[in-house]
């Protein structure tokens, strides 16, 4: 018996014939294919892994900014998380209006609610595009020395062009005039839908009324200047961006309507919370 | 530093612009230049992003089978460039929101793949990784010109600190909105490259067609 039919030397020869290959040859190309990937997706995995906790703590971190943002209080430098102190944080049932104790309003997570069918609703009047809603959702209130509400801020979100569009609406006291409106997280075309991030664009909105007389939503977003008493309640959309601005039309009125904010806001007004 | 090294660190700023000379990576030069900032890091990125993919990808250039030879350079391309987006996001929140997909984007750059195929594929690991800091500076150097222009006479500042007071602000001067938008770059670029090759003539391409005349005009 000779020594090449031993399994060691077959194995070797089968190595030794792999190496001698061209590097063009089908086996080697694959083996270069396949290791590479591998290589690669393990370096990426980890980068994604290891560095997920600093970036979820630079989410929040900005998402609390943009609250002090919307609110007035924001300056260059602050202490984010000193100046959030000013907050009071609540929970909102949304179908009753009233305040919930039903969770730790700070830590809560409305998008993760949004998926669990316990916590949420699933839409069947959907003009925002958000499919399911909380049934809770995390108010954010400035009372002044004495104990009144000052301001209110309300979390919203829908769909855009290409993206779901998450903010906040700053509202004043009446829980009708807007403060403010600032959205922290979207994937708009840059220089055209996230033009929404855009200051000049944002200043049309302080002043504004979100309610007509009659209690019904009458804020809107669209192109043009209309004439009356409807310029109180108008926002001229965004040159280029028509569906954005469509989707912010939407979002806005769904989160201050009835399936919204609308019966907390009026709870608000009657002083019964 | 060898001779040849700092030829190629430095031949790509002026002589071998990638912008100016090879008119490549335009694309992110119209996106990222409205603030000076931005374009910063994302001159660094690009630099970081060309060096260590020409280093990785000469380093295996002799393995690399010629049959999947570009998607090799692209996995290896697109796996820094995640690299970097994750590192933006983790230590530079702001800045990685500004530069939103364009750090991605850095992946379909001319210029990072030009580099791998035309010099990483040919020459070794240490030569390729100086040659990409190299075209990554020179991208960065039209980047930064084209940003001073955009932000001073757009907005009237530089790296975000006021040198002209804008009217709005209560000062004396009134910003060039134009400059502001993507176009602007178009026009900015343009002027640089007929400035580089009035100061370098040996820059101008050689026509490939001459038109001849018509017969029986004169």
């Amino acid at each position: 018996m000779s020594d090449a039919n031993t399994p060691e030397k077959h194995e070797a020869g089968a190595w030794a014939r792999f190496k001698a290959l061209p590097i063009d040859s089908t086996p080697k190309t694959l083996l270069v294919a396949v290791g590479l990937c591998l290589f690669c997706s393990m370096i990426v995995s980890a980068a994604a892994v290891l560095l997920k906790p600093i970036q979820e703590i630079n989410k929040v971190l900005d998402k609390k900014s943009n609250i002090l943002q919307v609110a007035g209080l924001y300056s260059e430098g602050m202490d984010i998380e000193a100046g959030f102190e000013k907050f009071e944080t609540r929970l909102v049932d949304l179908d009753t209006g009233l305040f919930s104790d039903a969770g730790d309003a700070v830590s809560y997570d409305q998008r993760k609610a949004a998926k669990n069918p316990l916590k949420s609703d699933a839409l069947e009047n959907d003009p925002a595009g958000i499919k399911r809603r909380a049934k809770l959702a995390a108010v954010y209130l400035i009372r002044d020395d004495a104990g009144a509400i000052e301001r209110i801020i309300l979390p919203v979100h829908g769909y855009g062009l290409w993206s779901t569009l998450y903010g906040f609406v700053a509202l004043n006291a009446d829980g009708n005039e807007v403060y403010g409106l600032q959205f922290y997280e979207h994937g708009e075309t840059p220089g055209l839908g996230a033009e929404v991030d855009n200051p000049v664009w944002r200043k049309q909105w302080p002043g504004k009324k979100i309610y007509g007389d009659d209690g019904t939503v009458r804020i809107t977003v669209a192109k043009g200047i209309p004439s009356g008493d409807a310029v109180q309640h108008h926002i001229d959309g965004l040159a280029g961006a028509s569906i954005t601005s469509r989707g912010v039309d939407n979002l806005v009125r769904f989160w201050m309507g009835e399936q919204g904010f609308k019966p907390f806001l009026d709870n608000l007004k009657k002083g019964a919370l | 530093m060898s001779q040849s090294n700092k030829g190629l660190l430095l031949d790509p700023l002026i002589d071998d612009n990638p912008i100016t000379l090879q008119v490549l990576g335009i694309c992110s030069a119209l996106a990222v230049t409205s603030s000076l900032k931005v374009a910063f890091v994302m001159a660094l990125a690009v630099i970081l992003v060309t060096a260590f993919s020409s280093f990785f990808i000469s380093a295996i250039r002799n393995q690399i089978p010629s049959s999947i030879r570009i998607i090799v350079q692209m996995v290896i391309i697109a796996s820094l460039v995640i690299l970097v987006d994750q590192l933006l996001k983790a230590y530079a929140y702001e800045i990685s929101k500004t530069l939103s997909v364009f750090v991605g984007l850095i992946i379909t750059n001319c210029i990072v793949m030009g580099r791998a195929e035309a010099f990483a594929m040919k020459n070794g690991p240490t030569a390729s990784f100086i040659d990409g800091i190299g075209n990554g500076l020179g991208y960065g150097l039209i980047l930064m010109l084209v940003g001073v222009v955009r932000e001073l006479f757009g907005a009237g500042k530089l790296f975000g600190i006021t040198i002209f007071e804008t009217v709005n602000n209560g000062g004396w001067y009134v910003p060039n909105g134009l400059l502001l938008l993507p176009p602007s770059a178009f026009f900015i670029i343009g002027l640089l490259i007929w400035a580089f090759r009035s100061w370098k003539p040996a820059q101008v391409e050689v026509e490939e067609f001459k038109i001849i005349a018509p017969k029986g005009s004169h």
